[in-house]
């Protein structure tokens, strides 16, 4: 490390702590409490980053979270990546390593900075403009522009780190550790206040904790020790807790926010194993204090992005808290006092400042006469209209400003520099308060965006609230605080505050330069490299709005969101269309502040926690049987059983044939079920379902189908009377939830006066359905005591039973065509009814089968899945299943809709089965049904829903939609596929068993 | 992310509510004596204001109870909730 780059001790850096890491693959060192940008300034690196367009050589720029060029991807190709990091956020620790991006080769030779050269012609929209015509050529650009876009990498391995979440409720919660955030938090807390206090620096104190000046006393102490004595007391305080290193990222409604707790980042990889990384905090306040603060801004003149250009704020930050010199030959540019105070710092500890450069006339406060009075060369209505240097500013360019500070005149003065601090004042960070909702109004003295309207119970206080002198700060604290926290009096009431007043203001938006504006760049979005030319031309375009202009020109579009540069686009915009800043507004500030993590997104909701999962009871014997699963709704269902080495297709036509042969077995759990009590449920079921419930003898079992208000095919399934006022409902798996809720709906709203009651019961009860010719068989075997004879339980009816002494309802009920049972059990007897049945099936070769052969066997009988043959635009007369709606029922839910103009067309899309001419065809499921593939462009009729391959017709048979299909039996059309027709024909949806002999045999 | 005073459990997190669109239509209690357009204003027509909206919600992840609330879609402030049946509160 270049010692001479430090200046005296830093209380806040540890310089008995060597820290060592990497940047770019060379080896630095700082000392502890370093940022990366203070240990690269500290090394005299201030090139870092290539700009985003034209690869412009950048430096660092700040000291904070608003920096838009020092932005780093950390731990190269690990798992540890992470792009976009800010070097002046990251503290530095032993292993770290760092390096450029957006350049290659390096950050010091770029073949990129070629755009630059071609920066004439790659002005605002450009890509819009060039890259749309012809459409074709896309494919061919878009390899380029993706190769030359974006910024870091994202990382391609997993995220090792741990992420949490944590929700915290508290009275007043305080944004902001800097003064006026700990008086806050302070008073809060002593006035009985649970209350929370967030920064996002690693301590607390903000920007006064460092401050030197002579001109901010407070009780005859430099504020700075004053704030240190308050901030030491805060830890005696009940009711308060402190959390550094945590941003406010996002401000929502009703004091909604969430926050970023950093945990580890700072720590070295030893120390950071297994630890939580960062927590999203999730936080509900009673009242929130806002105090962000300000940042400051830079001034837009030509060439004004070099390394080595910097807020003159962050130099001072720079050489106070963390005793870095960021350059030896300082020159600093301003239009207001702060710029001098860094002047005097620098000076005191003896660092060169060749020149202020003022665009003010002189100026005669307290802070100026200082300077003045240390000789330092003020050039008064001055302006720099260039600047020189490549990786670093070598020298400026200024001139004298015309009167109305529009142009400049006289002879150009040249002046050497490393180091130019700029101030163009400061800007509120407002960013929260708008998210939340808050009103700003624009106050034409200090050109800033105040908050006005506060939408929730929220207050600002101090900078961000535009308050910027220290007296005015501790003044406005005492009246707003008390009144906000209803308290009567607060500890700072009567403090002697001594501060320089800032006398004469004046702002310029964009600084004239010598050369016509086409021939400068004078960057307002350093990240995304738009300069003020390029508002200008979209404004010469038509672009108005200002959310139009931000979008065309991507000002403000980084992941810095225009922190710094916003306002001037802004000014630039109102000077040159003359509308008023005040009715121009500001773009949206949306969430988040500062760039999240993914991982601290999700937090623990990753791998097996990325979604809850709903397992039956029989889940494990489906594992241990070598079930694969398949996701329907949260749940997980058994898809097919392979035996050894058997494909997906050769297990599934093996169960489908044991069903139809022998015996199958499925587990049904997951169907929804509903429980439905009360002296109006049939009468509920009229209503609710297409066809007529009133006549269901108790015993019985009635297939429904529901409908929404606008007659489409809504859910189906059976339901059961289990007595004169007591159904059971089953629903489709995926739609339980759904269905239930509707039910409640109109329960509730439309019909309060029947007396029914609904309760899912779908967790309750495992459903083991055995299906195939010895069906019955095996179900007497497990209930020797139940009369299985036809006679007694036909088809459609159900049977309370008893295997062993616990209850069952038996339903005889069949979505395969099969003669098959339906055992419904308590759930936690579920798999070992089960494992009795496969044992008892063993002698008819009973097959475990699961939804995919379930699938085929229903197709082969032509029964619909709703979901998969419906969409949502199909009614009952669209599924040829007129014989379900009763024409007798004056109303049920849909039933006007299925007359209306549109669903009484003849041409509407029609459910159909499809059989191949090549029955070994097998249709994909989703491919488009043509009448005529020659015409072009070729006329949709409709497309395929479920095809199979059916080992029990042993041919190719599939279900479809198409339109006007009904008529259509016999028809033969086609199937176009990427490199073939297929020939298909319309047939019967009933492929297998027409008369049902199955049900009985 | 709201807070809403469930009129049956009190206060509670948005998340455990589901909205359920414009409150106060009626569905027509014999459809049957409808026109096409009569029935498509109760089926489709849906007020969508800026400022004042009366609104369905339920508890879905709670006591399941539908209820009306009273909301500024411009700012999100409820202004009231009150249970089916009961007369909205007069502006």
């Amino acid at each position: 490390m270049t010692k001479n780059l430090r200046t005296k001790a830093s209380k806040f850096i540890d310089e008995t702590t060597r820290i060592s890491f990497k940047f770019d693959g060379k080896v630095y060192y700082g000392y502890k409490g370093d940022t990366l940008a203070s240990a690269l300034i500290a090394n005299g690196i201030h090139l870092v980053a290539r700009s985003f367009k034209y690869h412009r050589p950048r430096g660092i720029m700040t000291a904070g979270s608003e920096e838009p060029n020092a932005i780093v991807q950390v731990n190269g190709n690990s798992a540890y990546t992470e792009p976009n990091v800010r070097a002046t956020e990251i503290e530095i620790y032993d292993g770290l390593e760092a390096s450029s991006q957006n350049c290659w080769p390096n950050v010091n030779f770029d073949i990129g900075g070629i755009n630059n050269i071609l920066s004439p012609v790659l002005p605002a929209g450009f890509y819009y403009k060039t890259f749309m015509w012809p459409a074709s050529f896309w494919e061919k650009y878009e390899y380029f522009i993706r190769k030359s876009a974006g910024l870091g990498k994202s990382p391609t391995k997993p995220d090792p780190d741990i992420y949490e979440h944590k929700h915290i409720h508290c009275d007043v919660l305080v944004i902001g550790g800097g003064i006026s955030g700990i008086m806050a938090a302070k008073t809060a807390a002593e006035n009985n206040f649970k209350t929370l206090l967030l920064d996002e620096k690693p301590h607390l104190g903000g920007s006064t904790i460092y401050q030197n000046s002579d001109f901010d006393k407070i009780n005859n102490q430099s504020s700075s020790t004053w704030l240190e004595n308050e901030i030491s007391k805060l830890k005696d305080i009940k009711n308060l807790e402190i959390k550094t290193r945590t941003s406010v990222v996002a401000y929502h409604g009703y004091n909604f926010l969430l926050a970023r707790e950093n945990l580890t980042d700072h720590l070295p990889f030893d120390k950071k194993k297994n630890k939580i990384r960062q927590r999203l905090i999730k936080i509900r306040a009673k009242k929130v204090i806002v105090a962000t603060g300000s940042i400051e801004r830079p001034l837009i003149f030509n060439n004004n992005d070099r390394p080595g250009i910097i807020l003159s704020s962050a130099i001072k930050k720079y050489s106070d808290y963390y005793g870095v010199i960021c350059g030896n030959e300082n020159v600093l540019f301003t239009n207001n006092d702060s710029a001098y105070e860094t002047a005097i710092s620098l000076f005191n500890k003896g660092i060169r400042v060749n020149a202020i450069i003022d665009i003010r006339d002189k100026v005669t406060s307290s802070i100026v006469n200082q300077a003045e009075k240390l000789s330092i060369k003020i050039y008064n209505s001055f302006t720099i209209v260039d600047t020189s240097g490549y990786r670093r500013i070598k020298n400026i360019s200024i001139m004298k400003l015309s009167k109305d500070g529009q142009s400049v005149t006289g002879s150009k003065t040249q002046i050497n520099c490393d180091c130019l601090g700029v101030s163009g004042g400061w800007t509120p960070a407002v960013h929260l308060f708008t998210q939340s909702g808050g009103k700003l109004k624009f106050d034409y003295d200090d050109n800033v965006f105040k908050p006005n309207k506060y939408p929730s119970d929220q207050i600002s206080i101090g900078a961000c609230n535009g308050e910027f002198d220290l007296d005015t700060i501790i003044k406005n604290f005492n009246n707003n605080v008390k009144t906000y926290l209803g308290i009567e009096k607060t500890s700072y009431e009567n403090l002697n505050i001594s501060a320089s007043k800032e006398i004469l203001k004046k702002n310029i938006w964009l600084l004239p330069s010598n050369k016509p504006i086409g021939k400068t760049k004078s960057f307002v979005d350093f990240q995304n490299d738009a300069t003020a030319k390029d508002i200008k031309l979209a404004l010469r375009e038509g672009f108005r709005s200002i959310e139009h202009v931000k979008r065309y020109t991507t000002t403000g579009m980084g992941t810095d969101q225009g922190k710094l540069g916003n306002m001037h686009a802004l000014g630039i915009i109102s000077d040159t269309s003359g509308v008023k800043m005040s009715d121009l507004g500001t773009t949206t500030f949306r969430p988040p502040y500062t760039p999240l993590t993914f991982g601290t997104i999700v937090g623990r909701n990753v791998g097996e926690f990325f979604d809850i999962f709903r397992k039956t009871p029989m889940h494990d014997w489906h594992v241990k049987n070598n079930a694969e699963f398949e996701n329907v709704g949260q749940w997980k269902r058994a898809w097919y059983y392979p035996k050894k080495n058997e494909s997906m297709h050769d297990a599934v036509q093996r169960e489908s044939k044991a069903a139809r042969d022998g015996a199958g077995i499925l587990d049904a759990s997951t169907l929804g079920k509903i429980d439905i009590q009360g002296s109006d449920a049939s009468e509920f079921l009229n209503r609710v379902y297409t066809n007529a419930w009133s006549k269901l003898a108790v015993g019985k079992c009635r297939y429904g189908l529901m409908l929404n208000e606008d007659g489409m095919v809504y859910d189906d399934g059976v339901t059961t009377r289990l007595d004169e006022n007591h159904y059971i409902m089953t629903t489709t798996t995926g739609g339980a939830a759904t269905v239930l809720g509707k039910l409640e709906d109109y329960l509730q709203t439309e019909w309060p006066e029947l007396d029914v009651y609904l309760t899912s019961v779908t967790d309750h009860f495992a459903t083991i359905s055995v299906c195939g010719p010895h069906s019955k068989k095996i179900v007497k075997k497990i209930i020797p005591d139940l009369d299985l004879s036809d006679e007694k339980f036909p088809h459609m009816s159900f049977k309370n039973a008893k295997i062993g002494n616990i209850k069952c309802r038996v339903m005889r009920i069949s979505f395969t065509g099969e003669q098959s049972y339906e055992i419904n059990i308590q759930a936690n007897f579920g798999k070992s009814v089960w494992e009795k049945c496969i044992e008892a099936g063993e002698e008819f070769n009973i097959t475990p089968y699961g939804t995919e052969t379930m699938h085929l066997l229903r197709a082969e009988k032509g029964f619909i899945i709703v979901g998969q043959d419906t969409d949502a635009t199909l009614t009952p007369i669209d599924l040829q299943m007129d014989w379900i709606v009763s024409k007798k029922k004056y109303d049920f839910i849909g039933k006007r809709s299925l007359y209306r103009s549109d669903t009484i067309r003849e041409d509407r899309k029609q459910l159909v089965g499809i059989i191949t001419e090549d029955p070994k065809e097998v249709l994909e499921e989703g491919a488009q049904i043509v009448a005529d593939v020659s015409k072009k462009p070729v006329e949709m009729l409709g497309h395929i829903t479920s095809s199979y391959f059916s080992p029990n017709l042993n041919k190719s048979i599939a279900l479809g939609v198409v339109k006007g299909g009904k008529d259509m039996l016999g028809k033969k059309l086609f199937v176009p596929m990427k490199n073939k027709v297929i020939n298909v024909q319309i047939a019967d949806p009933v492929f297998l068993d027409k008369d049902n002999k199955r049900l009985n045999a | 992310m709201f807070i809403i005073n469930c009129p049956y459990c009190g206060e509670r997190e948005q998340s455990e509510f589901k909205a359920g669109g414009e409150a106060h239509i009626v569905r027509p209690k014999q459809p049957t004596e409808l026109s096409d357009d009569e029935w498509a204003e109760y089926l489709f027509m849906r007020k969508n204001i800026k400022g004042v909206q009366f609104e369905r919600w339920v508890h879905i992840h709670g006591c399941r109870k539908w209820f009306n609330m009273v909301r500024d879609t411009s700012n999100d402030q409820i202004h009231a909730v009150y249970k089916m049946g009961e007369k909205p509160p007069v502006k």
